[in-house]
């Protein structure tokens, strides 16, 4: 076990490597010419070439992917096109604030989200099963915009409960902290745990659907036990899954739901990088963003490994 | 009250409304065992389960009384059944390896029983288990509860069961094909136990099986079923030495009596058609043939038995190109075949053709049956239109089935029916040598021996010639020319049937041959009494 | 899976195809149906609604209704290009892969890994400030990211199937690589496909808009739903409904594609237990 987990860390860091290169060449490769974005109508010749040799994009690209490469390992992210400050200096704060909300958001879908798609799965069939699944579908189906504008709508402007700009600052207080971003905290639980419920409900019914259930029903066990005892242990492994996989969508989810409350994060950085074509901001955001995917990821794989009872008790004992 | 069960006009529906048991009776004194036999769809696992007033997969129990020791369990309360299960009706399922729980230990879920339902204190219910273990034979019974259900074999896992049941110490148990997964070998050892389990602590059983044989050495009584309904019941003997109903006469004879004396001798040309030659193959790092040999004439039939693990499944995909071999040659009419199928010619894949054992994965389901006949015909053999509509007409009538089956999908024929459109399939290509892998295992008895039947009459028509792959000796036994037994990879022996039969030579065909179970009451005690 | 009997519709798959129908005939005539053209200024913004503009006017004086019927070509039209340019793409590719197998069948499938390992915006994010934002580049970036899920499925589908024994049968006869792929595979991968298509399709339908509402997606003059939320956001702080006409057209169309494809899917497992 403790061999499979040391490859899917390998893997990871594997991964991670690859993905800068597809980062770069996404960035990098594609058509246009970085330096005459930047310049735009001021573009002379001479101010060209002179900002080329600046750039370093006179070397071959795999020479650049290299220089990027050793940057980014040793913590630095470039230099931003657009305001020549320290891509690094304007990143990190920003992260943080993202992984807060994240964070926030977390906290509270996913015991939600996994206790209810349980209990709707122990249920299966009744009042309650049937009315969280059709409110999950519904609530899947609805884009965070317009969540967020309800609660906009609803909670700030009409009751004037809760700030509907997510405005927040470094050294304001928990309180206010809280204050300001529970909307956004909302729109992203509502998101998040529909769709957790739904597949946590899944996977419960799928190992409800084994032999060993039906043996366990016939000792004579009872309903709560078998869902308990017999199903979740088994059920661990995909749940575990399943939130990771929710858990990655959510940072994705966050770029929109900051543009929607105006929320100082990563995501909204890096949409405003994007819009300023400013490369060295969007190649650090992006490698950002998909190694918080790739670590997410790889702590849903070791855990499905670390929780498998084949994989625990190996079957060297055998008689 | 006399009887531990009593059930009266049992009706038991689908969820779809399909009747599956139409009103059964049948009583159970304390002890006795009664043997409920069928086909598959008879009702008879469906009967086991509504004893312990349990309906399968959405099933429900929709008439009838079912009286478990006195109380009536279609009236009682949830909790009412609950506190019975496991205590007074116990359940063995045929796959122990599905039944028990991947992430418990085995000793939490046997001890689960007694504990949860306040049976004993954990010392004694511990000490019980022991118990079960030692007069089960496990292996190293003190530690042996501690294991995971994947760290131990599958035989061990299904006495494991047998011993999950008897934890609650209950009246009855319900015994649902509980050998049919198991090797023959490890089939005898698992009844003879179970057989000497009962009759030690008094256990009355239902125990549900497809095979008369087998029934034979453990019921008191039999019961008869098809298609939901009682056929008859009676005492075990007399019902095996004069059975009333035609359906039993059947099902008897079918065990009974072969195909008649093998005729395939006169085909022999005496000139080799197919010739394995010292071949070793294995599946990535683990080997699974070593240094296996054979010949096979034109018009010769020849069994390749043995268990689960002896290699003759992999010799059937190395013959048929599907996995080539490491080592050794395969020669096919005299030219040497190339180990893989993609290097063979059209005419060498046309002239050897394979059939399978589950015929539901063998047929591709949207295809009609037309479809997957007239395919070879007009890959081959070129025909086209009216000649090929005319050819699959004159296939299906070869293997008996009406012409307007043609335009039928798989999903509306039976099991049966599908066996013989794949054996249709293989003929359309006109094949010299027809390889069967396991093909009658996967069917009911009756219809399994109608296949026999088939393929015995397509050799004396086409002078067929069929290498024929199986677990099942009784099979070897009725269509065989000659045997070749294979254990783990290698060929033990190999002879002409009738001599291998009369006299094993090796000492595990020996063992293999006196594992069969024989439609006599007395076969298991003469068997044990000869060990 | 076969599609449960047509007659026994349940309520919520009645729901989910009347919305289909109704979403694919906006599609096909909603510029028809507009009574205003998508640019036509006609009044103050955020004018409330009235008999003749029936959903007000929108953050530029333009008529809401005829705004969204108009974005429904554009929004539907771009999602499903991009879903079935994806399906193109990738469902060939992966039956092609579960075929064949062997090292580039590996190959591709580790690096399909890689680019399904970061997050689809993330990846059109990088791609869109690389190229900008035009119609042709939209739906190519979507249908390439998309395409990978779809080849992952399709070959695991295709894998399934190719290792049934029917499929062996077809392979030792010497059928070429057209019947494999046309006759046993394809017929028999059809209904988890078109479920997945369901599926794809309110992903990149809800993907499309999210795009637009950054201000990334379908570019001005064209009206489109994701646009014109972002356009009209405003006026939520006045307590103004227009940003959720069009925010309620999009949940709506993925509600009923969502009803539809879960309908098609229901009631293919049952569970132990259910009558004890």
């Amino acid at each position: 076990m403790g061999k499979l987990i040391v490859q899917r860390l390998g893997l990871g860091v594997v991964t991670l490597a690859l993905v800068s290169v597809l980062v770069f060449a996404g960035t990098e490769l594609l058509p246009g010419d970085v330096a005459a974005a930047i310049l735009g109508q001021n573009a002379t010749p001479e101010s060209l070439a002179a900002l080329r040799e600046q750039l370093g994009l006179n070397a071959g690209p795999v020479a650049r992917y290299l220089g990027w490469a050793a940057g980014i390992v040793q913590g630095d992210l470039g230099v931003s096109l657009a305001n020549r400050q320290p891509v690094g200096e304007l990143l990190w704060p920003r992260f943080w604030n993202t992984m807060a909300l994240a964070g926030y958001a977390a906290v509270i879908a996913v015991p939600l989200a996994v206790g209810l798609g349980i209990a709707s799965a122990a249920f299966r069939g009744s009042l309650f099963d049937r009315v969280a699944t059709l409110v999950a579908l519904a609530t899947v189906s609805l884009p965070e915009y317009f969540l967020g504008l309800l609660l906009i709508l609803f909670v700030s402007v009409q009751y004037g409960l809760l700030p509907s700009l997510a405005d927040t600052w470094s050294g304001m207080g928990l309180a206010a902290w809280l204050k300001a971003t529970t909307l956004p905290m909302l729109v992203l639980v509502l998101v998040t745990v529909a769709q957790i419920m739904r597949m946590t409900r899944t996977t419960v019914l799928a190992v409800m659907d084994q032999p060993y259930i039906e043996t366990a029903y016939l000792k004579g066990m009872r309903n709560g036990r078998v869902v308990l005892r017999h199903a979740a242990p088994n059920a661990l492994a995909p749940i575990v899954n399943v939130v990771a996989f929710n858990l990655t969508y959510l940072i994705a989810g966050v770029v929109l739901v900051e543009s929607i409350f105006n929320y100082n994060g990563l995501g909204r950085f890096m949409v405003d990088a994007v819009s300023k074509r400013d490369l060295p901001m969007v190649q650090a955001a992006a490698m950002v963003f998909a190694a918080v995917y790739v670590v997410l990821n790889l702590v849903a794989d070791v855990a499905a490994i670390a929780l498998n009872p084949r994989l625990r008790h190996p079957r060297a004992k055998e008689v | 009250m006399s009887h531990v069960l009593e059930i009266r006009d049992l009706r038991v529906e689908a969820p779809n409304g399909a009747v599956l048991l139409h009103g059964v009776s049948l009583d159970l004194n304390p002890g006795e065992v009664l043997g409920l036999i069928g086909e598959s769809g008879a009702g008879k696992s469906t009967i086991g389960l509504a004893s312990m007033g349990y309906g399968r997969g959405g099933c429900r129990i929709t008439g009838g009384e079912i009286r478990l020791v006195g109380t009536e369990m279609r009236e009682a309360s949830r909790k009412t059944r609950e506190a019975l299960r496991g205590t007074r009706i116990a359940y063995v399922a045929q796959s122990a390896a599905a039944a028990f729980n991947p992430a418990m230990r085995l000793d939490t879920q046997i001890l689960e029983v007694p504990l949860l339902h306040g049976l004993m204190p954990e010392a004694e219910a511990r000490a019980w288990m022991l118990e079960l273990f030692r007069a089960l034979q496990l292996p190293d019974p003190e530690h042996f509860g501690a294991r995971y259900p994947h760290q131990v074999s599958g035989g061990q896992l299904q006495r494991a069961m047998i011993a999950m049941a008897m934890a609650g110490k209950p009246d009855i148990l319900v015994l649902d094909e509980p050998t049919t997964a198991l090797d023959v070998t490890t089939q005898i050892e698992v009844l003879a136990l179970l057989r000497e389990m009962i009759r030690r602590y008094g256990t009355a059983a239902l125990y549900i099986t497809h095979d008369l044989a087998v029934i034979a050495q453990i019921a008191d009584r039999l019961m008869v079923l098809r298609h939901g309904r009682e056929v008859e019941t009676g005492p075990t003997a007399a019902l095996l030495e004069a059975p009333q109903q035609d359906y039993t006469r059947a099902l008897v004879s079918e065990r009974r009596e072969s195909l008649g004396a093998v005729s395939g001798a006169h085909h022999r040309t005496g000139k080799a058609l197919l010739s394995v030659e010292k071949v070793t193959a294995s599946y990535g790092q683990t080997p699974v043939l070593h240094d296996v040999s054979l010949t096979l004439k034109r018009g010769e039939t020849l069994a390749v038995v043995g268990e689960s693990g002896s290699g003759k499944s992999t010799l059937a995909r190395l013959v048929s190109g599907l996995l080539p071999p490491r080592a050794g040659t395969v020669t096919f009419d005299g030219a040497s075949l190339p180990p893989r199928f993609r290097d063979r010619s059209p005419a060498q894949l046309r002239r050897i053709q394979l059939v399978y054992q589950l015929p539901d994965v063998a047929l591709n389901p949207r295809q009609s049956v037309g479809e997957a006949i007239g395919r070879p015909l007009a890959l081959f053999r070129g025909l086209r239109g009216k000649a090929l509509a005319d050819e699959v007409v004159r296939l299906l009538e070869q293997i008996g089935l009406p012409a307007d089956f043609a335009a039928r999908l798989p999903s509306a024929l039976s099991g049966g029916q599908k066996q013989r459109v794949c054996i249709a399939r293989a003929l359309a290509a006109e094949p010299e040598l027809m390889i069967c892998d396991e093909v009658t295992s996967a069917l009911d008895p009756l219809v399994a021996e109608e296949i026999l039947r088939l393929l015995r009459k397509l050799q004396d028509e086409l002078v067929m010639t069929y290498l024929f792959i199986t677990h099942d000796l009784s099979v070897v036994q009725r269509l065989a020319d000659r045997v070749m037994v294979m254990q783990k990879g290698r060929v033990v022996e190999t002879g002409e049937t009738a001599a291998l039969f009369a006299d094993p030579q090796a000492p595990y065909t020996r063992r293999l041959l006196d594992a069969v179970p024989q439609l006599r009451t007395d076969w298991l005690d003469e068997v044990m009494a000869a060990r | 899976m076969t599609l449960p009997v047509f007659g026994r519709l349940p309520l919520s798959a009645l729901l989910g195809l009347l919305i289909v129908t109704a979403t694919a005939a906006l599609f096909l005539f909603g510029p028809m149906l507009a009574p205003f053209g998508q640019e036509e200024v006609l009044g103050t913004p955020f004018a409330d609604p009235s008999a003749g503009h029936l959903l007000g006017l929108d953050q530029n004086g333009r008529d809401m209704l005829s705004r969204l019927l108009y974005g429904a070509r554009m929004s539907v039209g771009v999602s499903l290009a991009a879903v079935l340019i994806s399906f193109c793409i990738g469902v060939p590719l992966g039956f092609l892969a579960a075929l064949n197998g062997g090292w580039p069948d590996l190959v591709g499938a580790r690096l399909i890994d890689v680019i399904m390992s970061i997050p689809v915006l993330i990846s059109a994010l990088v791609v869109l400030q690389a190229l900008g934002s035009s119609l042709p580049v939209l739906i190519g970036t979507i249908a390439l990211l998309d395409s990978t899920r779809v080849f992952r499925l399709s070959r695991v589908v295709a894998q399934g199937i190719v290792v049934m024994e029917y499929a062996e049968v077809a392979r030792l006869r010497g059928e070429g690589l057209w019947w494999m792929l046309r006759r046993e595979i394809l017929p028999n991968a059809l209904p988890p496909l078109l479920a997945e298509f369901g599926m794809r399709f309110c992903f990149t339908f809800l993907f499309v808009a999210g795009l637009s509402y950054l201000g990334l997606g379908v570019q001005p003059p064209f009206a489109d739903w994701g646009g014109m939320v972002r356009d009209n956001q405003q006026g939520i702080l006045y307590g103004l409904y227009a940003p959720l006409f069009p925010a309620g057209a999009i949940a709506l169309v993925t509600i009923g594609v969502n009803l539809v494809v879960d309908w098609a899917l229901a009631g293919r497992t049952t569970v132990q237990g259910e009558n004890r």
